[in-house]
């Protein structure tokens, strides 16, 4: 454990000091690349001057609304079309066509119909999760032991207590790998998408810091959206973890 | 009779040709019998226990239980499978409950109900646990209280014993026939072990493959409590496996 944090701080100690080095003898406009202290200061003056602190709440919120309603959604339909092969096959062309387009994709269509506003960033992270969500769902429960489904119908289980009591969670260990998978995906996202469609959040931050010319700002807020997304996965392993706790065995 | 089955046949496509996996079988027998269908794979003996628990239906023929034709599975009779029907999120109190929660018992009732056949099968200090805490044979346990506990006419049970160690499962096999007789629960039992079939059956039905069929239905007329050495069960182990043509012919030559 020791020895792992130990190799992460080197691993970062290594990537400021050439950061460092390339800009003390790389001769560089400082405005064009700030030095390592430079973007910390930075961070603080994000802090003080509440700017981030409003970025990430307004990030977060259309984050978790995309995120969490994709996820739903894509549970819910993933588990029908599971079930229901017959179902899945008319609707699996639709899904393979719509999935290989980038979300970016949508943007411009997103901003002509709804504006600038909350709305395009959460549908271009819901659109990001929603893919992997609803293609892993459908595989994890064609996964599952087919003796669960006789043991079902064995007990005279209804259809309902079927999803809810054998298939959720029978095919929900697999299911979190694709919450995992979904969760990183839209995170990438969500800057695209509140750098074109938003005046406000992490996103709008990058283009706001940009325009200003203040490079070590943006560089602040870069860093800042990738501490955030690690948390973020953190987040998911941590309650993975509780998951295959509670379900052991099942998950080999 | 109590379940019957009239000149059944079930086959399958199988690569463009047909799979005689049951052909035109019948067989009969009353409530309360222990019996062991018996055989090497692909005899059938699987796909009769499905047509008999309503899994399936036969191609030509037809199974009645208490009269009714049979035509889908039924809470009134249910099926142990050979991965003992443990749901792995639930702890063995919640397995054993699941039964029952189709049916129109409360709460309180259904957690008597697997709290009584718990203790019947001595695993009522295990209620919390989860299944996989438990050894092969605590599995097995915990799956025939969940069955019992539905208070079914006929269990059906497909090979339960196939993944336990050769002493766990003579151990079963002892508690398990204990049980029954104590129940009194009809039962069909798949195996491929003549000993655990000669040990538990009331009566044997010797199935053969290609095409899969009956061959001979042995009574086992030696008791309720049973000795794995004793003369007549080694008598009728020994039948069995002539059926099978197992038995080595008597090659000795005399010379006089």
């Amino acid at each position: 454990m020791i020895r792992k944090f130990l190799r992460a701080a080197i691993g970062i100690s290594v990537l400021i000091a050439v950061w460092q080095v390339a800009v003390t003898t790389g001769g560089f406009n400082p405005q064009l690349f700030p030095p390592p202290q430079k973007v910390l200061s930075g961070i603080h003056e994000l802090i003080v001057t509440d700017m981030l602190w409003d970025s990430i709440v307004q990030s977060m919120l259309r984050f978790f609304s995309g995120y969490l309603s994709a996820v739903v959604l894509g549970m819910a339909l993933g588990m029908y079309f599971g079930y229901f092969k017959g179902a899945w096959q008319f609707a699996n062309p639709v899904a393979q066509i719509l999935r290989p387009i980038s979300p970016i994709a949508w943007l411009p269509f997103v901003v002509l119909w709804f504006g600038i506003g909350d709305i395009p960033a959460i549908v271009i992270v819901f659109i990001a999760a929603f893919f992997p969500v609803l293609l892993n769902t459908v595989s994890s429960v064609s996964k599952i032991d087919p003796t669960y489904f006789k043991l079902a119908k064995n007990f005279g289980l209804s259809r309902l207590d079927t999803f809810t009591k054998i298939i959720f969670p029978a095919a929900f260990p697999y299911i979190a790998s694709g919450l995992h998978i979904a969760i990183g995906t839209a995170w990438v996202f969500i800057v695209a998408g509140e750098m074109v469609g938003a005046q406000s959040g992490l996103g709008f931050l990058i283009v706001d810091t940009r325009n200003n010319l203040r490079i070590d700002l943006l560089m602040s807020t870069m860093l800042i959206i990738g501490l955030l997304g690690l948390m973020l996965d953190g987040m998911v392993v941590y309650l993975e973890r509780l998951i295959y706790k509670k379900w052991g065995a099942v998950s080999g | 009779m109590y379940v019957t089955v009239e000149n059944v046949s079930k086959t399958y496509p199988h690569h463009g040709a047909t799979f005689h996996a049951l052909n035109d079988i019948s067989l009969e027998f009353e409530r309360g019998e222990f019996i062991c269908l018996l055989g090497p794979s692909g005899c059938g003996k699987s796909t009769l226990l499905n047509l008999l628990a309503g899994f399936e239906r036969p191609t030509l023929g037809r199974v009645t239980i208490d009269g009714v034709v049979v035509e889908a599975p039924s809470p009134k009779y249910v099926t142990i499978f050979q991965n003992y029907n443990l749901l792995p999120w639930r702890t063995v109190q919640k397995n054993v409950e699941l039964g029952l929660e189709s049916g129109n018992l409360s709460k309180k009732e259904r957690q008597e109900r697997a709290t009584r056949y718990l203790d019947l099968v001595g695993l009522k200090a295990f209620a919390k646990n989860h299944p996989q805490q438990l050894s092969g044979g605590m599995r097995q346990r915990v799956a025939f209280a969940g069955a019992l506990a539905v208070e079914p006419e006929i269990i059906f049970m497909d090979e339960p014993f196939g993944a336990l160690d050769a002493l766990t499962r003579m151990e079963m096999q002892d508690e398990f026939l204990k049980l029954q007789k104590q129940q009194g629960t009809t039962i069909v039992f798949v195996t491929h072990d003549i000993e655990e079939a000669v040990f538990l059956a009331d009566k044997v039905v010797v199935m053969t493959p290609n095409p899969g069929k009956i061959k001979r239905v042995i009574s086992v007329n030696i008791g309720e409590v049973r000795d794995r050495t004793s003369p007549d069960f080694l008598a009728i182990r020994d039948r069995i496996f002539g059926e099978f043509e197992l038995k080595q012919k008597d090659r000795t030559e005399y010379f006089i």
